[in-house]
């Protein structure tokens, strides 16, 4: 016997799960992880999933997450790149699981750019 | 939380070219590479584009892979799921440019489409009830139980202006209002699955994409009209539509969404399954009801209208399966919104079955008032081959010719009304110069003749003496006195048929002949076939480009070709069967059709 309230729980919970397959809002931040040979092996899946996680907690249904492979900075890894509406490009590197997270809460939640994990000139 | 998700097409046009296979093979690596927990596998209905399939998408990315096979498989999960690197081989191409597409979104094919009816196809698991309530599946029911009176909902389809989608264009809100105040201790609700029109397959994509939208809309329906039974009348030719039909009801008991009190708001329907055994009558709507109560599908006299005097001789709403896939969205958004697509008196999208030449054969949902050239130029592709289009038929054996000179006018039920041709249920088959008219004709009125049910005398007689009028035609003994006396007798057929299949059974005919006199007439006079396509009215010969190479001789079923080798070789045109081996196997083009 379900309720009306059960069908809207069942709702919200399939809506996080299915929001990597809706690319059709053009609104939305596009994140892009580097997810060639070189990212993986520096620690690029956990990011992925670490961002995933965060996104999909907070409910975030503007942040669409997908991956790419080599961006040719293989010492960078794991990379992380970030296209918002009406925004220059933000490339994040060396990040891991935490630091990614921190990244959803700052950037995508609070809209500041966290400038400690940006690429630099060096 | 999966990192991808696969999305494979399970509808009939994949599945025939083996995408169970493929899933299985998905399943299987994945299984063995441990990916279970990061992957997931969906089998989706069909994406529309069957002329490419398999096709397989994968998100997030929305890599949109066609043409797949179980050997590409491995490749896929290495390359695109295990490194992140898209496998560009695998990657749909448009015709055209040759140039790849990475999404299916970026495709011309859809990017000109508008999806309401199509919606979740392609993009839901049809056999999971949770991904259709994820897009927002039975909040209509919902909103319509909880904060609407039956009047309402009727007001409000009545408002959006929709019409019948199984062909005639009756309005919808209208046929809901007469079945709402008929008289009667028990009404139904019923929808028309036997999908009969050659060509056209929008109803069995919906039921095999999209199960749970139809048994939603029918469920609204049922509140509206005040029905508490509700049938499903779907061809046995669709198994998998019936299999996800069944399926997606018992999910639905599951939930709650159809049986007793649903959802505790103290409504009650369920929906059982008929099916059809594939007579093209019971698609009317009288034989259909005829067919559900356990009897010989044939049609009788209206009045008294199913809305009055249906099944088991109970008030019924019938309705075709994209009419009701319509219903939610319009619940949900608005008549206002529904209204806003479409021309002043035919709203909303309509789904086409894109068959026959053309470069993409496959679903499109296009608003109203698309003129023919987007759907079959920018859509469709174009006519494959480099070759001149002739014309679209639409509505199948009830319908009539679009031809070339009326490619631009806006596609809704008046206007292809004035050309003598039909919406219909949506079949739009493209013909190309290669093509006979009269052929065609001949080939649509074979069916009728085939399909008629024998009830009435003007169809059951009156269809065969017009076929066997045009068999006179394509063997060469027609004359012009013919013509005029098919235009007569279809007119007769036309007015004194008792339903609807005799009623438009010589449509394709008369459209023909209206558009296409000077191929009946090169038919009969100068007893040519222009296209080359009737037997009687071409032979094969050789010119002096025959350089006797002895390939035609030997490729000749019937031996027809003689010669002897580096001199010109001779067909004799008696033994000749006209089965146009030897003009394709001719090196030199030395072989042509006169």
């Amino acid at each position: 016997m379900k309720s009306i309230a059960d069908i809207k729980a069942i709702r919200d919970k399939m809506q996080a799960e299915i929001i990597a397959r809706d690319i059709k809002d053009n609104d939305d931040i596009r994140v892009v992880v580097g997810m060639a040979t070189c990212g993986i092996a520096a620690g690029a899946r956990e990011v992925f999933a670490s961002l995933m996680d965060e996104v999909s907690k907070r409910n975030l249904k503007n942040v669409k997450i997908s991956r790419a492979g080599c961006l040719g900075m293989c010492k960078l890894e794991p990379i992380v790149e970030v296209y918002a509406p009406g925004k220059p490009k933000c490339t994040y590197v060396k990040l891991d699981a935490d630091k990614a997270k921190n990244i959803v809460v700052n950037h995508f939640v609070n809209g500041n750019e966290v400038a400690e994990y940006m690429i630099t000139n060096e | 939380m999966f990192r991808n998700q696969i999305l494979i097409c399970g509808g009939t046009g994949c599945t025939s070219n083996h995408s169970r296979d493929i899933i299985a093979e998905f399943n299987k690596q994945i299984a063995e590479r441990n990916l279970a927990k990061d992957v997931q596998v969906i089998m989706t209905g069909c994406f529309g584009l069957c002329a490419v399939g398999p096709v397989v998408i994968v998100y997030p990315e929305g890599a949109f892979y066609s043409c797949v096979q179980v050997s590409d498989v491995t490749e896929i999960i290495e390359e695109h799921i295990l490194k992140g690197r898209i496998v560009t081989r695998l990657l749909h191409k448009e015709p055209d440019k040759a140039e790849v597409i990475k999404s299916l979104e970026d495709t011309n094919f859809y990017k000109m489409q508008t999806r309401v009816a199509l919606r979740n196809c392609g993009v839901i698991n049809p056999e999971n009830i949770d991904e259709y309530i994820a897009f927002d599946g039975y909040q209509a029911l919902i909103k319509v139980l909880t904060e609407m009176t039956p009047q309402e909902v009727i007001d409000v389809v009545k408002k959006s202006g929709l019409r019948g989608r199984g062909g005639a264009g009756f309005p919808t809100g209208m046929k809901w209002q007469f079945t709402h105040d008929a008289v009667g201790d028990e009404k139904y609700v019923c929808v028309n699955a036997d999908e009969g029109d050659p060509g056209a397959f929008m109803d069995r994509s919906i039921l095999e994409g999209d199960p749970h939208a139809v048994l939603e809309a029918m469920t609204i329906a049922a509140f509206a009209v005040g029905a508490h039974q509700g049938y499903i009348y779907v061809r046995a030719e669709y198994p998998i539509a019936v299999e996800r039909c069944k399926v997606a009801i018992r999910q639905a008991r599951e939930y709650n969404l159809l049986g007793k009190n649903i959802l505790g708001l103290g409504f009650d329907f369920d929906i059982d399954i008929r099916l059809g055994a594939g007579a093209f009558v019971c698609g009317e709507e009288t034989a259909l009801m005829t067919s559900i109560e356990g009897n010989r599908g044939e049609p009788r006299p209206r009045p008294p209208f199913p809305a009055v005097k249906g099944l088991f001789g109970k008030p019924t709403l019938l309705n075709n399966v994209e009419t009701y896939a319509n219903i939610c969205q319009i619940i949900l958004k608005g008549a206002d919104w529904f209204a806003s697509m479409g021309t002043e008196k035919s709203k909303g999208t309509k789904v086409f079955a894109l068959g026959g030449k053309i470069t993409n054969t496959g679903l499109v949902e296009i608003p109203m008032g698309t003129p023919l050239r987007t759907i079959i130029e920018d859509i469709g592709g174009g006519i494959p081959n480099g070759k001149k289009f002739k014309a679209a038929q639409t509505g199948g054996p009830s319908g009539g010719c679009i031809p070339a000179q009326y490619m631009d006018i806006p596609i809704d039920y008046e206007n292809l009304a004035k050309i003598g041709s039909i919406v219909g249920s949506g079949g739009l088959i493209v013909m190309d110069e290669d093509n006979c008219m009269v052929d065609i004709a001949k080939f649509f009125l074979e069916f009728t003749v085939d399909e008629s049910c024998g009830k009435c005398t003007p169809c059951r007689v009156g269809t065969r003496r017009l076929l066997e009028l045009l068999e006179k035609v394509t063997n060469g003994n027609g004359t012009l006195e013919d013509l005029d006396k098919m235009k007569e007798l279809c007119y007769y057929i036309k007015e004194n048929s008792l339903c609807g299949l005799g009623q438009t059974a010589p449509n394709p005919v008369l459209s023909t002949l209206q558009f296409f006199r000077d191929e009946y007439v090169a038919h009969v006079v100068d007893k040519k076939c222009p296209a080359g396509v009737c037997k009687n009215l071409f032979h094969f010969t050789i010119t002096d480009a025959c350089k006797g190479c002895t390939l035609c001789a030997r490729k000749c079923p019937v031996g027809a070709i003689t010669g002897t080798v580096k001199e010109k070789h001779l067909i004799d045109t008696t033994k000749c069967i006209k089965c146009g081996l030897c003009m394709e196997n001719c090196k030199f083009k030395a072989i042509i059709k006169e």
